[in-house]
């Protein structure tokens, strides 16, 4: 490639605001936060830890599953609409992401709540209010809900870029309708399901506002843990540690997934 | 007509001139103010705009006004630097802490004719005890707000409301470590300032204990969750509840009898501060009784001058909540800083409270089945693909 210049000022960014940051996130997380010395404390004491990095892995999993059952049929539909259809329909889902993350968050609040706007409907129609908030099921929905949109996008443009004719090809060599899909249009969305799969995943993991607002005391999250040590317990080291390693599992999650899809596909989508 | 005209733009000029000249002689300065979240009059039901009142008296000083919801988040964002404040108003503990590690700046009290309306009693203080760092703000305690509508009246009057299982879901704590353990300390009967690691971890457990029974740790939110009756019990500020009750009054608040923590919230400037004289007059405005009586009566805290608390209405300076008399008094005790040692126990003890958790071995089940699941997909996928590649070999050798 010639005028690789051109490339220079996002590789200086990304060096200045990526790579350096990271060397520091490395060097507090192997020193200790009272002397400053090298120290693999940080990282020894993650083995506390580990009960609320696998519940936010898990958590993330489900919300990621549910993003892509429900995200797979909606960008289906999308993509075979009439172009003004199209860009209307993606407005609307884009229309939600215009509004602060926060404030959607803190709408579920208030209506989840149980002195929120369903529960009060409830018991003004004289039914027992339900525990809808605080609980895993209410933190998911706040991931489904605010990462939704991630995976719908990349799925809709990989979707709706496959060529007519190899659907048509098919068809003509008899493939009934299931498997045209199972062979043919879902083997090509591959690509769009696994950057789905990785826009929803990755932030729904390391989240940490949803689970204060949506989840209780018990649903305490990884992002939380490492929120606190920077903003209230002041423990810097102990943060960069578990950010560390959570960085670390991710790419494993992500590893593991592409060993799936890897095989098939030329062409990836990753990271 | 013509001349007119220019007599106008005259006149218009002149006007222009005008107020260029008054600032001229005096600039503008900007004082960063880092205070405690709901901690100051701000105009709303009808009470005094302090800042808004100390702008317009002093038009060369503007205030930035920013707040923390806890003594341990203000302290790191000093700590982690990149921000300049001229005043903070941490609580007692915290300014000795500020002042052991060099971090707070000498108040010139020449600056601040008002401080000697502040009552004896308020001044050396143990946190403070040569009184050159820190002007009183405000004092007050901590105690039990509950809503009467849902708590049972034989329930309430010690600590143990706040694990009594009945209520479990419907209980606030504080989302700080030295009020959560100060409270499972009074509890347990011991020491508020105690570094014993023994007692540490006994209070720890005692609030791992209650935890399955919070709604949620919080601080300012506590406000929007009690006032809704969202939650009926809270731990919180006496203060702060006279604010609650006005929205709510089905609120109600008691001293538990165990003990509670007895706070002064205090002013102090920082190292760093960039404009210290204009943060002084601003202490000296704070602490004027006019404006503090004004301030405390909104904000229900209470006042550390007499001066001040004459001018407060009545009905407020007689109320018990705010100035509890001296045999309820004698059951508070303050806080003393920990040592560095004792902090980072806490800290780390509290984190375990924070992130105790009884729901492990379903996700470890949960892993476990996926491990599984992964590597016999990965191992199946392999076997098939191998066959079909043995199988496209074997018939296209028979093709040949």
């Amino acid at each position: 490639m010639k005028r690789k210049w051109l490339s220079g000022p996002y590789v200086l960014w990304m060096v200045l605001f990526t790579l350096i940051p990271l060397g520091v996130v490395l060097y507090f997380s192997l020193t200790d936060s009272m002397t400053g010395e090298f120290s693999l404390s940080n990282l020894a004491s993650i083995v506390d830890y580990w009960p609320i990095f696998l519940r936010s892995i898990w958590l993330s999993i489900f919300a990621t599953l549910i993003c892509l059952v429900i995200g797979y049929p909606v960008a289906y539909y999308i993509a075979h609409c009439k172009p003004t259809t199209q860009r209307l329909l993606q407005m609307m889902i884009m229309l939600p992401m215009c509004i602060s993350f926060l404030l959607r968050t803190l709408a579920w609040v208030a209506l989840l709540e149980d002195t929120g706007i369903i529960n009060n409907f409830l018991t003004s129609i004289g039914l027992s209010p339900l525990p809808l908030i605080r609980n895993n099921g209410a933190v998911i929905l706040g991931m489904v809900y605010n990462y939704l949109p991630y995976m719908i996008l990349p799925l809709f443009t990989v979707i709706m870029k496959i060529d007519p004719r190899l659907i048509e090809a098919a068809e003509d060599l008899g493939c009934n309708r299931r498997q045209v899909f199972a062979k043919v249009v879902l083997p090509l969305s591959v690509p769009g399901i696994v950057s789905g799969i990785t826009m929803v995943f990755v932030p729904a993991v390391s989240t940490f506002y949803i689970s204060q607002k949506l989840g209780s005391p018990g649903t305490i999250l990884i992002g939380d843990v490492i929120e606190s040590q920077f903003k209230a317990a002041y423990n810097p080291n102990l943060g960069a540690a578990l950010s560390l390693v959570l960085m670390v599992l991710i790419f494993v999650c992500i590893g593991v997934m592409n060993r799936f899809t890897n095989d098939d596909e030329e062409s990836m989508v990753t990271l | 007509m013509k001349r007119l005209f220019s007599l106008l733009l005259i006149a218009l000029l002149l006007v222009n001139l005008l107020p260029v000249s008054v600032f001229a002689a005096e600039e503008t300065v900007t004082i960063n103010v880092y205070n405690w979240g709901q901690y100051i009059a701000d105009g709303t039901d009808d009470s005094i705009n302090v800042i808004e009142e100390f702008e317009a008296a002093y038009p060369n000083i503007k205030v930035n006004y920013m707040t923390f919801d806890s003594n341990e988040s203000m302290y790191t964002k000093l700590k982690a630097g990149g921000s300049t404040f001229d005043i903070i108003i941490p609580s007692d503990y915290m300014v000795q802490k500020l002042i052991e590690e060099d971090m707070l700046e000498q108040i010139d009290f020449a600056n601040i004719p008002n401080y000697q309306y502040i009552d004896d009693s308020f001044k050396n203080l143990a946190y403070d005890p040569d009184n050159l760092y820190s002007v009183p703000y405000t004092w007050g305690c901590v105690g039990v707000i509950y809503n009467t509508k849902y708590v049972d009246p034989a329930d309430v009057g010690s600590w143990d409301l706040l694990w009594n299982e009945k209520y479990a879901g419907k209980i606030l704590m504080f989302d700080n470590p030295r009020d959560a353990f100060a409270i499972a300390e009074s509890k347990l009967g011991y020491d508020l300032n105690t570094e014993d690691s023994t007692l540490l971890t006994l209070a720890a457990n005692e609030l791992r204990e209650q935890k399955p029974l919070v709604q949620a740790y919080v601080m300012d939110q506590i406000f929007d969750k009690m006032e809704r009756g969202e939650a009926w019990i809270a731990p919180y500020y006496a203060g702060d509840f006279l604010l609650m009750v006005e929205e709510n009054p089905d609120l109600a608040f008691y001293f538990p009898e165990e003990g509670f923590n007895l706070f002064v919230d205090a002013i102090c400037i920082p190292k760093g501060a960039e404009h210290k004289e204009a943060a002084e007059t601003f202490i000296n405005y704070l602490i004027d009784p006019e404006i503090c009586a004004q301030n405390l009566e909104y904000l229900g805290y209470s006042a550390p001058s007499a001066a001040a608390k004459e001018l407060m209405d009545p009905e407020l300076a007689e109320n018990p909540v705010a100035y509890p008399d001296e045999e309820t008094l004698a059951g508070g005790t303050a806080f003393m800083a920990l040592s560095q040692r004792g902090t980072q126990e806490m800290d780390s003890l509290w984190l375990t409270v924070k992130t105790a958790d009884n729901s492990t071995t379903v996700y470890l089940i949960l892993t476990a089945v996926a491990v599984v699941l992964v590597v016999f997909l990965w191992v199946f996928f392999k076997v098939r693909k191998r066959r079909q590649k043995a199988r496209r070999c074997a018939k296209w050798k028979t093709a040949q």
